[in-house]
């Protein structure tokens, strides 16, 4: 075992592949000489040169496209955009193109391309650089979108994303890039669609990912001390989904409070809640319940930012509302 | 070129009024007193002032994430625009902006901008409606270097040109974009070129020249409110202080900030001022005492003000509707 953290395992995931298969490069804003907003290429360009790591202009549309068109070519680009927010800019490129290419192209196209996307709130970055979007991606059918939450699974779905033949939305916690774990010391691929069960429990299940699961990891040692036994399952990969291992914690607790960072409002949580409603109702003996951001942009004032985002506390009271 | 000493005061009071108020958020953000992320604007005064010397209260502008300059030269409240850098209910968006997102309707600042491209084209809106009703108000839409990268400002400038709207793009070419430099993020030197391609007058100054600047876009207002159609300036600058504060700048030599020091544009002004006798030394330190002044009376005001109340999270997303709030 080793100690590093999620920022060093999201780059050590990029730096296994790249040193395995020449094919795999990392392209995008300030990656290259600045090491990447947050760091995480840093020594990547010195390592590898300014071939496979390169400084691309603030032209998102532009990384978007050349990911798709260079995937498509038969390279395994790593495109990263600095905010998940700047996805605007680039959409047209990753729904009209990269997702439906292989259907519409009757599958004769593959697009091997992972798209990195630092998200959430936290930081006083204010309305622009502080969305929670997972919704708008898991929405369209030829994405896959996976969201790590600690340095061992940053690599091993890092891994799987590079692996995967299909355009993979990365989504990265601002908040967790300086979040320490152990890591085992040589990480397999984590395969997609697997959640992990962060704690065991059996009154009641909490369903989160990313940042969330250290939330819910603090409510569920506040509710122990009144006697309620959390299970806490980490997602991991929004889609593809673990269903199976969801069914199976409710169908032992009966209960279920979903969380994520994002505004309530359409979120992804009320995907997996409708989900739930229509494959697991009768094991449900409360409300399937959920805990988010309010319907708000995230504000620049730390306590209106840390008003609007969801916390421990709020999850504690969302658990206890169903006893 | 003929300009009033009046209008010379007028310039070198802003260009003072930036560069302390930058100084001291510069300060403050060290101190770990203002959050999240400030991109300064020292060393680029000179753009922003001699661009709005031509601007009335009614004309518009668009801002960018170093938005600071262009608000203050625009005629921006220091006292709201420090409360707002501080989160406070008293700034200029209630503490919900922060320092790249400041806006004053009433003087048609229509937003700093946290997306590196955003302006061009809500430049180009503000142009259509003035000529839609028939007004003389123009837009200056300001923009750095690498900005220009982006589409948007390749369909903004040609949006402009084909409907001869009255915007005026001023370029802020301080050579780099966070960390890439502009031989590094486009092949030419002078971004005026790119006017060509839309068929636009395009010009190139020292951005470090207020009266070149000034010059340059009184030109170009002027023919926009003649309905004579947009005009991109491209201003010559540099940036002192990292991309954002916090930024080592381990991607540019020192020398070349000691170059550019060199060229500082408010030592430039003064000394004009001082040998054409617009002001006298005295004048000139009364004047710097007096920004300073402001400046302290903006930091004491944001401090004595109240952070914003929970109940005002849930308003403004719209017009009509407040947001649910949340029992905690
Ligand atoms: C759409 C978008 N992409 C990227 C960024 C991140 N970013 C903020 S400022 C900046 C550099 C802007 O350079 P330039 O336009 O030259 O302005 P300068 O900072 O030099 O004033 C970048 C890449 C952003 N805010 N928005
Ligand atoms: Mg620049």
């Amino acid at each position: 075992m080793r100690k590093m953290t999620y920022g060093q395992g999201i780059k050590e995931g990029m730096r296994i592949r790249m040193l395995e298969n020449p094919d795999v490069f990392i392209f995008g804003e300030d990656v290259g000489l600045f090491g990447g907003c947050f760091g995480v290429t840093s020594g990547l360009f010195d390592e590898f040169g300014d071939k496979r790591v390169r400084d691309t202009p603030i032209s998102e549309g532009a990384i978007i496209g050349a990911a798709v068109g260079s995937a498509a070519a038969g390279l395994r680009p790593i495109a990263e955009l600095m905010f998940i927010d700047f996805l605007t800019v680039g959409m047209d490129q990753l729904v009209n193109q990269a997702a439906k290419m292989g259907y519409m192209f009757g599958g004769k196209i593959k697009l091997p391309m992972v798209v990195r996307l630092p998200a959430g709130g936290g930081v006083r970055a204010a309305a622009q650089h502080s969305q929670s979007l997972e919704a708008w991606l898991t929405h369209v059918p030829g994405l896959k979108v996976v969201y790590p939450s600690n340095p061992q699974d940053a690599i091993g779905l890092m891994l799987s994303a590079i692996d995967d033949d299909n355009p993979v939305m990365y989504i990265e916690h601002k908040t967790l890039y300086a979040v320490p774990g152990e890591v085992e010391d040589e990480v397999k691929p984590i395969p997609f669609g697997k959640a992990n069960i962060k704690k065991e429990g059996t009154d009641v299940t909490i369903i989160t990912y990313g940042k969330q699961v250290y939330d819910a990891l603090k409510a569920a040692e506040i509710l122990a001390k009144d006697d309620i036994d959390v299970e806490v399952i980490d997602l991991r990969s929004l889609y593809p989904l673990d269903k199976q291992t969801i069914f199976n914690s409710i169908e032992k607790t009966h209960k279920v409070v979903l969380v994520s960072e994002e505004a309530k409002r359409g979120a992804y949580t009320g995907e997996l809640a409708a989900m739930i409603a229509e494959e697991c109702f009768f094991e449900c003996d409360a409300p399937i319940k959920r805990v988010g951001a309010l319907n708000t942009p995230i504000p620049f004032s730390a306590e209106l930012e840390d008003y609007v985002l969801p916390n421990a506390e709020d999850i504690v009271n969302a658990v206890k509302s169903l006893f | 070129m003929k300009i009033s000493n009046q209008s010379i005061i007028e310039m070198y009071e802003k260009m003072l009024k930036i560069r302390k108020f930058e100084t001291k958020a510069m300060n403050l953000f060290a101190e770990g007193k203002i959050p999240g992320f400030v991109h300064l604007y020292i060393g680029e005064e000179a753009v922003a002032t001699g661009a709005c010397a031509s601007l009335r209260d009614d004309d518009y502008i668009t801002s960018t994430h170093r938005g600071h300059g262009h608000i203050i030269a625009k005629g921006g409240d220091l006292k709201y625009m420090m409360a707002e850098l501080f989160g406070k209910e008293t700034g200029y968006c209630k503490g919900k902006g922060g320092s790249m997102h400041i806006a004053d309707a009433t003087k048609g600042i229509l937003g700093a901008n946290g997306i590196v491209g955003a302006g061009h084209t809500i430049a180009v809106g503000a142009g259509l409606a003035a000529q839609y009703k028939g007004t003389d108000q123009v837009c200056v839409c300001f923009f750095g270097d690498a900005s220009t990268n982006q589409s948007t400002f390749h369909e903004g400038l040609n949006l402009a040109s084909i409907w001869k709207l009255p915007v005026v793009f001023v370029c802020e070419n301080n050579g780099y974009g966070i960390s890439v430099s502009q031989a590094r993020h486009q092949a030419i030197t002078d971004i005026s070129v790119r006017a060509v391609a839309y068929n636009m007058p395009g010009i190139t100054v020292d951005g470090n020249d207020v009266f070149a600047v000034y010059e340059a876009v009184n030109e170009a207002v002027s023919r926009a409110r003649k309905g004579q159609g947009p005009t991109l300036v491209e201003c010559k600058t540099y940036r002192w202080r990292g991309h954002f504060e916090g930024d080592p700048t381990v991607y540019r030599p020192v020398e070349e900030l000691e170059q550019w020091k060199k060229k500082d544009p408010i030592p430039r002004m003064e000394k004009y001022i001082i040998e054409n006798k617009v002001m006298t030394e005295a004048d000139v330190t009364k004047l710097n005492e007096k920004m300073e002044k402001m400046v302290d009376d903006a930091v004491d005001f944001a401090v004595k003000s109240n952070n914003p109340s929970m109940a005002s999270a849930v308003e403004d997303v719209y017009t009509d509707i407040i947001e649910e709030a949340r029992v905690r």
